[in-house]
């Protein structure tokens, strides 16, 4: 009755050429998360997570909506401090370190893991103080020329905004705005890159060039990338990791790790119906 | 469909309106009314004041009230230099503005940046209240405490009537008006840019002071030309802390007089309808119009581009 073969056919003709060279255990974890829970107040949104983060990887997160995605990204750099409630159990480690260890400053965390998000939030500058904001924060003195035409062309923007760096920012589109946001953060020299959601505001078009970046940032960078688009993670990420929200047995929604695996496996042969059920379309 | 509909409206399918609404009319009409008030008072204001100060031009030339440096009205032959009202005014709102874009920009960076929303909800409504005070409140304060009590001993001195006390009061009175503006316009800064911030490793004092304060910048501009005009235009505070001693100083341990104090004193006096000293109450009315006319026209223009930034 139903055709899950055609749909995961259809993302298996997606799956990145990539996907051929990742070993099947993550052997360099830049993160492992153990038995990781967010709470917001006394609400446990997403429970008991263990997974590693591969190093030079793309991760996906997918999953249906308010199971928990972006309250997990946002605990990797320790964005979930502002909120007012907010705390963690388990272990995030970074490199082996716990990120919410004690003598742990968060600044310092989100130097090193920074994150691009659903709307593109450029600042109401220029294109140039955009990119230059995040070494100026961090110190860097003097001239930030080079940098900023190095992070620019990273980010692929160079070639259309190089006469007009003294421009607003506001001036750019969405596409444009989003790799400026990428470069903005490649700036200050992350190791690991979050993306909530990049390409949900931006046209087609626009959404190929961040995924072609993302592919291309992704020999320098560990990625992890939430998404709501089965194509886009079969497309562009390395390993994916599929969520649910559950009713547990008081009846409580909370968030949980269904599945973890190489992005190649994991849409063509899912362990868990579950997960064979959301990526053919069948719930969420 | 759309054929459907046509041949429908063809065949007679009445879409006039089938009954007149006149309450809809008069509605229309009163709340045109409230709008106009305010308006047409703000004409009867500029006419009112124009004719009585052509009279007083047509006496004292336009240029001798500019920049004439003596204010004595009431002598014989007296002078009608507006200088040293000018620069009672000016010292005063100096003093004013040195204490309240400070603090009341401090408190509003506060508010909105630091403070928990526990903190936010007694805070801001606490010091509104400052707001409703009434001035004359303010104005005793500052001549039998502030003056009396504090600026005597560190400043022996000081004259009874000076303006300093005048100018510190006022300050504190016009925090309200630039903290609670200056923080909505923070407030209404998209939380979007915060988390950008904060995501390249800022902290919070350079969150608040290089992205959100520049970010609202126009709307807490606005802020502070609104508490300026309010400064400018303030009369009971001045009136009975820095005296009616029209003076050209910048010494603020001195007694001055403001555009706003002498409107007050000789409006307030005997002076016969008709006479030039008369008269010059209006034009320096006029003056004062304009200066404040062009400060608001000017704050409304920043709100409007702060207003553009975001759509
Ligand atoms: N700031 C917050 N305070 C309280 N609860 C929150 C907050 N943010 C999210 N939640 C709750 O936590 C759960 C997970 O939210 P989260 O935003 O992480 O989901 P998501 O998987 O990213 O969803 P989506 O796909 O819609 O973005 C939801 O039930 C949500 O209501
Ligand atoms: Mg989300």
């Amino acid at each position: 009755m139903n055709q899950p073969n055609e749909i995961t056919m259809h993302l298996d003709h997606a799956l990145s050429a990539r996907g051929a060279s990742i070993p099947p255990e993550t052997s360099d974890p830049v993160f492992t998360l153990d038995n990781v829970s967010v709470y917001y107040s006394d609400y446990e949104a997403i429970r008991n997570v263990t997974l590693p983060i591969g190093r030079n990887e793309i991760t996906a997160f997918i999953g249906p909506s308010g199971c928990g995605k972006s309250t997990l990204l946002r605990s990797f750099n320790r964005m979930n401090d502002l909120i007012p409630g907010a705390h963690l159990k388990g272990t995030v480690a970074y490199h082996g370190t716990d990120i919410y260890g004690p003598n742990v400053d968060p600044i310092e965390v989100r130097r090193k893991v920074g994150m691009v998000f659903q709307k593109p939030n450029v600042f109401p500058k220029s294109i140039y103080e955009n990119v230059a904001y995040g070494p100026k924060v961090n110190g860097t003195k003097g001239n930030l020329d080079d940098l900023v035409e190095e992070c620019l062309t990273r980010a692929a923007l160079w070639n259309e905004v190089k006469d007009d760096l003294k421009k607003s920012a506001y001036a750019l589109s969405g596409g444009q705005q989003q790799r400026l946001v990428i470069a903005r953060c490649i700036a200050v020299k992350p190791e690991v890159i979050l993306m909530d959601e990049p390409c949900a505001s931006l046209d087609p078009l626009a959404t190929a060039k961040i995924e072609d970046l993302m592919v291309e940032l992704a020999s320098e960078y560990t990625i992890i990338i939430v998404t709501h688009n089965m194509q886009q993670a079969a497309r562009v990420s390395d390993r994916t990791a599929f969520f649910t929200a559950e009713l547990d047995e008081n009846e409580i929604r909370h968030g949980r790790l269904v599945e973890f695996g190489r992005t190649r496996e994991l849409f063509s042969s899912p362990t868990d119906p579950r997960t064979e059920d959301y990526i053919s379309g069948r719930f969420g | 469909m759309a054929t459907n509909t046509v041949s429908e409206t063809a065949e007679g399918l009445s879409l006039r309106q089938s009954r007149p609404r006149y309450g809809e009319k008069i509605i229309r009409f009163i709340l045109a009314l409230a709008a106009f008030v305010s308006i047409f008072t703000t004409f009867g204001i500029v006419i009112s004041l124009l004719i009585p100060s052509i009279e007083f031009f047509m006496e004292v030339p336009i240029t001798d009230f500019l920049f004439g440096t003596v204010w004595t009205p009431l002598f014989k032959n007296g002078e009608f230099g507006v200088i040293p009202l000018l620069s009672g005014t000016i010292v005063i709102t100096l003093i004013a503005i040195a204490v309240a874009i400070p603090l009341g920009l401090g408190a509003s960076i506060y508010l909105s940046e630091y403070a928990s929303e526990r903190v936010r909800k007694v805070l801001k409504p606490t010091l509104e209240v400052l707001a409703g005070i009434p001035t004359v409140v303010f104005g005793f304060f500052a001549l039998e405490f502030l003056t009396q009590a504090i600026l005597i001993k560190i400043f022996p001195e000081i004259e009874v009537f000076n303006a300093l006390s005048a100018g510190l009061i006022m300050g504190v009175m016009i925090i309200p008006t630039i903290a609670s503006l200056s923080e909505d316009a923070m407030a209404a800064v998209p939380s979007g840019l915060r988390d950008g911030a904060y995501a390249l490793g800022s902290s919070k004092r350079q969150t608040a002071i290089k992205v959100v304060m520049p970010a609202a910048l126009s709307g807490i501009v606005a802020a502070f030309v609104l508490g300026i005009s309010r400064a400018i235009g303030e009369t009971m505070i001045v009136t009975i802390a820095a005296g009616l001693q029209p003076q050209l100083s910048f010494n603020p341990l001195m007694g001055m007089q403001t555009m706003t104090s002498y409107i007050a004193a000789a409006g307030s006096g005997d002076l016969a309808t008709g006479s030039i000293e008369y008269k010059s109450i209006f034009a320096v009315g006029m003056l004062l119009f304009l200066l404040t006319f062009l400060m608001n026209i000017f704050s409304i223009r920043l709100v409007r581009r702060f207003r553009q930034a975001y759509q």
